[in-house]
């Protein structure tokens, strides 16, 4: 009999592993390629730019190109993870900016026989991606920002951009007389550039400092506080602003004029940037060059590189303008006679600066969009704004530490594990060791298969995950410059880098943030749960089937979706939120100002929790009806023949019997919340300025969006970790401790 | 507690659930509203009304293609290949877990169970990149196999609490009765605890289902081709920081929620009958 069950569970392990095998076979198998993959292009275009770029490709002989289109801020991140291990696209589009970052990474290489030679195309392009002797991309497209004017608006132009802040009160009600990104690093550069700064300075040093710094953006706060420029404009505020004619000059570039193309009765024209009166010269807006690149496996494939000598080949310029009205790089294509736009972009590409591609130029852009975000809303003044900006800057491009002798950790590591098996030993050496095994061995039969599968599956990325805080540097690039550094990691953790332990970014501030978060995200959903709970256990509710099957919607919608909603809720032009406080102004005549819920902490915040707790109320409601009906009646019928009243019998029954079935849940709902990614992430962004990111989000922050620092980040998800873990087990203890009590109060009423 | 409520509390207490059901549906009724509405004026709004109702958006969202395939179709086809078969392996590796943890005692039971514990706080975060890397080594990036695997990777030491709990909550008596008559503990396993667990673990397989389903920070960082999408990086690639669809966004998120939001209508009773029946040892 005992073999019977054996080779039955022999034979049920086999099938559930060949069950396993056939699934992942045949889920594989639509992977199995056909003989020569294609040529993979990923690319940031949309609308009339990706029509001329797939026109582009109709004309293409070489052999079957996969295309991916991907919003921009996407392309970036993608680009990272996926040439980490060579799973990228073969050619790329991107700006030629990036190109000192990707080098870096191990991510480009020189383009060699795909760029047709220096006379073919203008110079500034040729400069943006040469290195030495080698180019890194061949250029495409140069684009800058200029000036479009609203003709219906004004006739003639003023000379210099503070007149046109100044017709202010001269134009129609509502309508902005400059519109800008004006939060936007990029396009304040422009302002900047006037004054004669650059954003990179020698040896890859802050640019945005300084007096030319400083003025440029107490200018521009002035603008905003005359009301002359909005504040928070955003390209889709910019856009549908000029759209509306509530705008009379926005600057932007051409995808602008790609956007507009439906907007037939918009009567506009583009000109070169005004001057600055108080620097005295023309703003310089950045010139950024659209530049076709080769991963490294792309570059090893003559029709790739065939492919992009096509992309910057004269037939492709010239139908990237007819089609996109997309100004060339090259210098044979001539500008299309009549075509003012393309000429007034010529013009100011003479006079715009090109973007540096050193790497340390995407350590600019985080401080630099925090400092003039905190200028404008008026929070600080340009020269402590800018000073913090530098020292942020500093902190990220900080040399990485020193490598560490392993030694002392493999010392420690050969202890511990000396320690664990000696006692596992000395346990073994128990009398009754060999016999207890011998009773476990059936339990092990039905165990074995799920230890391997869960040792392989959940526990090895885990350590490996944990062991990733040791190390240092570009961890999985060919350009390893990976280094194990012990417990360098931790220490600037938990050092706040240095700085004042509740500077803005240090670990204790966010882990203050996140612990406000569970608090306060915990407290209402208990409460709200709990009420409504007690609501609708009532029994002689009608209608209370509806009432729960509804109240339950919140729960079941996913998450990342609602998040997204919310978000859009929240926004200060469109959002319902807006709406509602509009209405309620309408309503009772108030005079509430729609509030723009991502600028400060304190409404980023609100606008979290309150997404959170409507996503989470439902939870705590369904458990604590459960747990409700539990409670036994006549307990609660004895309570009120002794004279109980209802909110007696409330607090003083009711809720203590159903505390301990609500513990769980409340812990399990504590955990969720701490690490709650999708709320943070998608609402608020951890806007602004990263101070509304909780410990998850602040991880994600540093292993995807600050140089992959990922040894930091996976240091700080161990920290996360640790935390947790101190917390359950705190939380056990004190179970364990009221447990003892009781037995021993118990204890003692017996003898009395 | 069987007296009659007055009047006025039960205006009150309906009057206060009418208000949360309106702030629960609130943002849903938003979502069918942008949906199905045509041009929106570009101004803030109180009220979800429907302005020139169209299926415009929804038939953009589900008819797109791509060479002539039809992606979103693939999109859908790969999120439910991945959830089910994230439900299905989830379940068949914890259910004998589940019954071992919950009738045998045996050496490193709980240094067992304390893992299991201590890998569910370990934040998704920390397991990514070595998951892809881990990926990568076996040639699975970009696929749904490997995809697969790692939601499988999370499903199941939750799965086997749930199923832990329901395998406690029958009792012993039965199983002990078929072996008197003669089973073995593996036919009382698979001919009494199996079937009177059914229910229990139709409903831990639907939530792996539904959390594989609605997964989103794994799929979008460690998918980067289109036709491998699943649903939720799908829906996200509408909402850029430049360019943002909320129309599509709103057509799209309807079609993914609907199915899986009836899913988890069914499922919900259950699992909170498995947390608040005591099963929730730790």
């Amino acid at each position: 009999m005992r073999r019977a069950a054996w080779v039955g569970l022999v034979g049920l392990a086999a099938f559930v592993v060949a069950f396993v095998f056939l699934l992942a076979f045949s889920l594989a198998l639509p992977q199995i390629a056909f003989a020569a993959p294609p040529i993979r292009l990923w690319h940031a275009y949309r609308g009339d730019e990706e029509k001329a770029l797939l026109e582009i490709l109709k004309g293409w002989q070489g052999g079957a190109v996969e295309v991916l289109a991907l919003p921009s801020d996407a392309l970036d991140s993608k680009l990272a993870s996926a040439s980490l291990v060579g799973e990228g696209p073969d050619v790329f589009i991107a700006e030629h900016h990036h190109v000192g970052e990707y080098r870096a990474r191990g991510i480009v290489v020189p383009v060699g026989d795909a760029f047709e030679g220096d006379a073919a195309f203008i110079e500034p392009a040729v400069r943006a991606l040469r290195d030495g002797a080698d180019m890194w991309g061949v250029p495409l497209s140069p684009k800058c920002t200029a000036l479009f004017v609203n003709d219906a608006l004004v006739t003639k132009t003023p000379e210099d951009i503070e007149g046109i802040a100044e017709l202010a009160g001269t134009l129609p009600p509502g309508v902005f007389p400059l519109v800008y990104e004006a939060r936007n690093t990029y396009a304040h550069a422009a302002l900047f550039g006037a004054f004669g700064g650059e954003l990179l300075g020698k040896d890859d040093q802050f640019g945005l400092t300084g007096m030319g710094a400083e003025a440029s953006l107490a200018l521009a706060r002035g603008f905003i506080v005359k009301g002359a420029v909005p504040d928070d404009a955003n390209y889709n505020i910019l856009k549908e602003l000029f759209k509306a004619g509530k705008a009379a000059f926005v600057i932007s570039g051409p995808w602008l004029a790609a956007d507009l193309g439906d907007a037939r009765d918009l009567k506009y024209h583009i000109e070169v940037l005004p001057k600055v009166r108080a620097a005295g010269q023309p703003m310089r807006p950045l010139l950024t060059v659209e530049s076709a690149m080769l991963t490294k496996p792309g570059a090893q494939k003559p029709a790739a590189r065939a492919l992009a000598k096509l992309l910057a080949s004269r037939e492709s310029a010239e139908l990237r303008a007819r089609v996109a009205r997309s100004l060339t790089a090259r210098a044979d294509v001539p500008i299309p006679e009549g075509d003012a736009m393309l000429r007034a972009f010529a013009e100011q590409a003479k006079v715009a600066v090109p973007m540096p591609s050193s790497q340390a130029m995407q350590a600019v852009w985080e401080p630099a969009n925090r400092a003039i975000s905190k200028v404008l809303r008026g929070d600080a003044p340009p020269d402590v704004a800018l000073t913090e900006a530098k020292r942020r800057f500093d902190t990220v491009r900080r040399p990485l530490p020193p490598p560490a002798s392993p030694a002392p950790f493999l010392i420690v590591f050969g202890v511990g594990l000396l320690l664990l098996v000696l006692t596992w030993v000395r346990g073994a050496r128990r009398g009754d060791f060999t016999a207890e095994l011998k009773r476990s061995k059936p339990a092990y039969a039905y165990v074995a298969h799920s230890v391997l599968a869960v040792g392989a599956l959940v526990v090895a990325p885990l350590a490996v995950g944990a062991a990733t805080s040791f190390f240092a540097g570009n961890l999985f690039g060919e350009t390893a410059s990976r280094r194990f550094v012990g417990l360098a990691n931790f220490i600037d953790i938990l050092t706040a880098q240095g700085g004042s332990l509740l500077a803005t970014g240090s670990f204790y501030v966010v882990l203050l943030v996140t612990l406000l978060w569970t608090f306060v995200n915990l407290f209402f959903h208990v409460t709200i749960g709990v009420a409504l709970a007690l609501l609708l256990s009532k029994p002689m509710l009608r209608m209370k089937a509806m009432y729960r099957v509804l109240l339950i919607v919140p729960w079941a919608v996913p998450s990342y979706i609602t998040a997204l909603v919310w978000k859009g809720m929240f926004d200060r032009q469109f959002g319902a939120v807006t709406g509602l406080i509009l209405g309620l102004n309408e309503l009772f005549g108030f005079h509430m100002e729609p509030i723009s819920w991502f600028a400060k902490f304190s409404t980023a915040f609100t606008a979290n929790v309150t997404t959170n707790v409507w996503l989470g109320f439902p939870f705590m409601m369904v458990v604590t009806l459960g747990a409700l009906t539990a409670v036994p009646q006549d307990v609660l019928e004895a309570a009120e023949v002794d004279g109980a009243t209802r909110w007696q019998r409330l607090w003083r029954v009711t809720l203590p019997m159903i505390r301990p079935t609500l513990a769980p849940s409340i812990t399990l709902g504590a955990i969720w919340t701490f690490n709650m990614f999708n709320v943070v992430n998608l609402v608020s962004g951890g806007d602004p300025d990263g101070t509304t990111n909780i410990l998850v989000t602040e991880a994600y922050a540093w292993a995807f969006t600050r140089e992959a620092k990922y040894g930091y980040a996976a240091a700080y998800s161990v920290l996360i970790f640790l935390m947790l873990l101190g917390f359950t087990r705190w939380g056990e203890w004190q179970k364990r401790r009221s447990e003892q009590r009781e037995r021993e109060l118990r204890a003692k009423e017996v003898t009395a | 507690m069987n007296r009659r409520p007055s009047l006025l509390e039960s205006v009150a207490t309906h009057l206060v659930l009418m208000v949360a059901v309106a702030v629960s549906l609130y943002p849903i009724l938003w979502v069918i509203s942008i949906a199905f509405s045509g041009k929106r004026p570009p101004e803030a709004r109180v009220l979800p009304l429907l302005i020139e109702p169209t299926t415009q958006h929804l038939g953009d969202v589900i008819s797109s293609t791509r060479d002539g395939h039809w992606l979103f179709g693939q999109q859908l086809a790969n999120s439910l290949i991945v959830s089910t078969a994230t439900a299905a392996i989830g379940v068949l590796i914890a259910i004998p877990t589940a019954y071992a943890l919950a009738r045998f005692r045996f050496t490193g039971k709980e240094t067992g169970v304390r893992t299991l514990l201590a890998t569910q706080m370990f934040p998704t975060v920390a397991s990514a990149i070595p998951l892809y890397l881990l990926l990568f080594k076996l040639g699975l990036l970009n696929s749904r196999t490997g995809l697969t695997l790692c939601y499988a990777s999370t499903s199941v030491p939750f799965a086997i609490f749930q199923l832990r709990a329901a395998f406690e909550s029958i009792p012993v008596d039965l199983e002990e009765a078929a072996m008197v008559d003669g089973a073995t503990r593996f036919q009382a396993f698979l001919k009494v605890a199996l079937p009177a667990a059914r229910p229990a673990i139709a409903v831990t397989a639907l939530f792996a289902f539904m959390s594989a389903y609605n997964e989103y920070v794994l799929a979008v960082t460690l998918l980067s081709k289109e036709e491998m999408f699943t649903l939720p990086v799908l829906l996200k690639s509408f909402i850029g920081e430049y360019k943002q669809d909320w129309e599509k966004f709103a057509a799209g998120s309807l079609v993914v929620s609907l199915p899986v939001m009836a899913l988890f209508y069914v499922a919900q009773r259950h699992l909170v009958a498995g947390l608040t029946s005591g099963g929730v040892k730790g």
